[in-house]
């Protein structure tokens, strides 16, 4: 199966959405690099609005996520709920 | 009563709709041919124009927001870089080479992709195609701003920076990516987006910024990590771009695949080309090393552009022509590529240098295979040389790859011992060639590649006239301060006379 990856910079902004993230993905491998922090998944991987907001306590826009977005791969489909990464194959 | 109470905010898709509406009308007393005059002649066929769709679905007012607060923070670090001796915290001066490297080379390719994108944003029939393409035109400006920002600071200190403009256009090695941006932007609109927004963008920018980027914070340059994952932020947005137009052109007609392959083909092999100076960079310049190159090819080329080539396959891509000789070089090409930067250094406006003892244990260790046996030899006799007082230079001129415009640095790929050329003719005249890869595109395009503007037949025109301090002051280098081995530079003194007052109040 395919990798897919989300990668954003290190700082208090992304602190707890890398949090959700691991917790909505399971299977997920955390690298942390200086500076960056880039998250692997095996075929696909999803980033949930509710669970960042548990985790931040406040009200999340999941385009915010833009602000601090490094790179990412895989097929991308999203809307105000969720952003899932996806290989096809 | 039970009343409905309208939604507060709307649904994205919705806030999408609603900003795209009525932008695609229907013109009256103009044909649609002539008002996008570009779509057809490039063989590409499309039958519906609103199947494209952002997968963001970014409207202006979000844009806006988020690329105002990237801003803010991008300011706000930059002032304090200024404020704080910024330029006196990298590990050491050599990793200025790899700053003016980005400025002269890769800031202009920026900037040259805005005006790209504003054309197609003009070109492209499509709404969403439209407004994506004028969002990342706006994106690609504001890369080059706040990378030529960033690094004025160093140019107040530091030598090499302050003629990137004249370099862009005039220095040899910059015309490698100039040329790479001047081919895409003279194409036409769909075979720009795969240019640019597919291999360069999906395939090709996590090699230069990210890994570089997280090096640049390794080695305490908090100036240009900054603007690299300020721009890098934007990319995500581009790579998604890039992905969703090569899957839109493959979904609307079974007789576009063979088109998008040999651009595919083309731009993945240009796009590597350019990737010779990203290698040196990474493995030689950056005096405090995150990974390697060939690590850094490992997890975004070989197991990112495999995952992205098997996603394809679905719609008959195939992996790029080059991809096999790509392989076979990654082990080489950043050696290679510095070891012609030494030689000709009284050539280039930044340092280069002979590695040192440790450097070169860790590139031992990097690349088991090629380092000890083939590169390490060479370091040592120019290290014997230099001892010596006759520092190893060649002043003969380089034969360029009329394509990619490369010196004749790399080697055969089944071969590394012996360099890579190619020759071909065409209308009588003889054109040389760097590989394989760059030879075919050439055949494919002849009348294109034969205008090229090259480097090395200008240093005979006027205002140079063969004459090397001539074209020294042509291209805006100062002897003896831009050029040369890093070993005793004015950049080298500097950064140690003014770090050694930093800490001490002598």
């Amino acid at each position: 199966m395919s990798t897919v990856f989300i990668a954003l910079q290190t700082n208090e902004d992304t602190r707890p959405i890398i949090d959700a993230i691991v917790i909505d993905n399971p299977n997920c491998t955390v690298n942390r690099q200086p500076a960056m922090i880039k998250i692997d998944a095996p075929g696909s991987l999803t980033v949930r609005r509710e669970t960042i907001e548990e985790q931040l306590g406040r009200a999340f826009d999941l385009q915010e996520l833009n602000v601090n977005l490094i790179t990412l791969s895989g097929n991308v489909e999203e809307d105000e709920d969720t952003l899932t990464l996806r290989w096809n194959s | 009563m039970d009343m409905k109470v309208a939604k507060k905010k709307l649904a994205l898709k919705e806030k999408y709709r609603l900003l795209t509406r009525d932008l695609g009308w229907e013109p009256t007393y103009q044909n649609k041919d002539e008002i996008y005059p570009y779509t057809k002649y490039e063989g590409i066929r499309i039958h519906d124009w609103d199947k494209w769709e952002d997968p963001f679905r970014l409207t202006m007012d979000s844009y806006w927001k988020y690329q105002a607060e990237k801003e803010r923070k991008f300011y706000a670090i930059i002032d304090a870089h200024a404020q704080n001796n910024g330029h006196l915290h990298i590990t050491d001066a050599r990793y200025l080479s790899a700053l003016k490297i980005f400025l002269q080379a890769i800031s202009p390719g920026e900037y040259a992709a805005g005006k790209g994108f504003a054309r197609m944003g003009r070109e492209f029939p499509g709404v969403g195609t439209q407004v994506a393409c004028q969002m990342q035109a706006i994106d690609e400006i504001r890369h080059a701003q706040t990378q030529i920002h960033a690094l004025s600071n160093y140019n107040k200190f530091y030598n090499g920076f302050h003629a990137f403009a004249d370099a862009r256009d005039r220095m040899w090695y910059c015309t490698v990516p100039r040329s790479f941006f001047d081919d895409a932007v003279s194409a036409g609109p769909f075979e720009f987006m795969i240019a640019i927004g597919f291999s360069f963008e999906y395939v090709l920018t996590n090699l230069l910024f990210v890994p570089f980027m997280s090096g640049a914070a390794y080695n305490g340059d908090m100036a240009t990590v900054t603007f690299g994952f300020s721009a890098q932020s934007d990319e995500a947005r581009h790579m998604t771009l890039g992905l969703e137009c090569i899957k839109f052109m493959l979904e609307q007609d079974p007789a576009n695949l063979p088109i998008v392959q040999g651009w595919i083909d083309k731009w993945f092999w240009r796009g590597f080309r350019v990737l010779g100076l990203v290698s040196t960079m990474m493995d030689y310049m950056l005096p405090k090393r995150v990974m390697s190159w060939r690590e850094a090819w490992n997890i975004y080329g070989i197991e990112n552009g495999t995952a992205l080539f098997r996603d394809l396959a679905r719609y008959g891509i195939r992996a790029p022509a080059g991809w096999d000789d790509a392989e076979k070089a990654i082990d080489h090409m950043s050696h290679q590529f510095m070891l012609g930067l030494y030689q000709w250094s009284f050539g280039t406006a930044l340092h280069s240098w002979i590695p040192s003892d440790d450097d070169m244990a860790w590139l031992a260790k990097k690349y088991p295979d090629t380092f000890d046996k083939y590169y390490r030899p060479r370091w040592e006799h120019i290290k014997k040389l230099k001892a010596a007082g006759t520092q190893f230079a060649n002043y003969g001129l380089a034969k360029l790859c009329q394509t990619c415009q490369l010196p004749i640095v790399f080697t055969e790929p089944d071969d590394p011992t012996r360099s890579a050329q190619r020759e071909g003719e065409y209308k009588g005249e003889k054109y040389h060639f760097c590989s394989d890869g760059c030879q075919h595109i050439f055949e494919n395009e002849p009348e294109k590649y034969i205008q090229a503007w090259l480097p090395m037949p200008q240093l005979f025109q006027d205002p140079i006239g063969g004459d090397l301090a001539a074209w020294m002051d042509w291209v805006g280098l100062r002897n003896g301060k831009d050029n040369g081995d890093f070993d005793g530079s004015e950049d080298q003194k500097n950064f140690d006379a003014w770090r050694a007052m930093a800490t001490s109040n002598q």
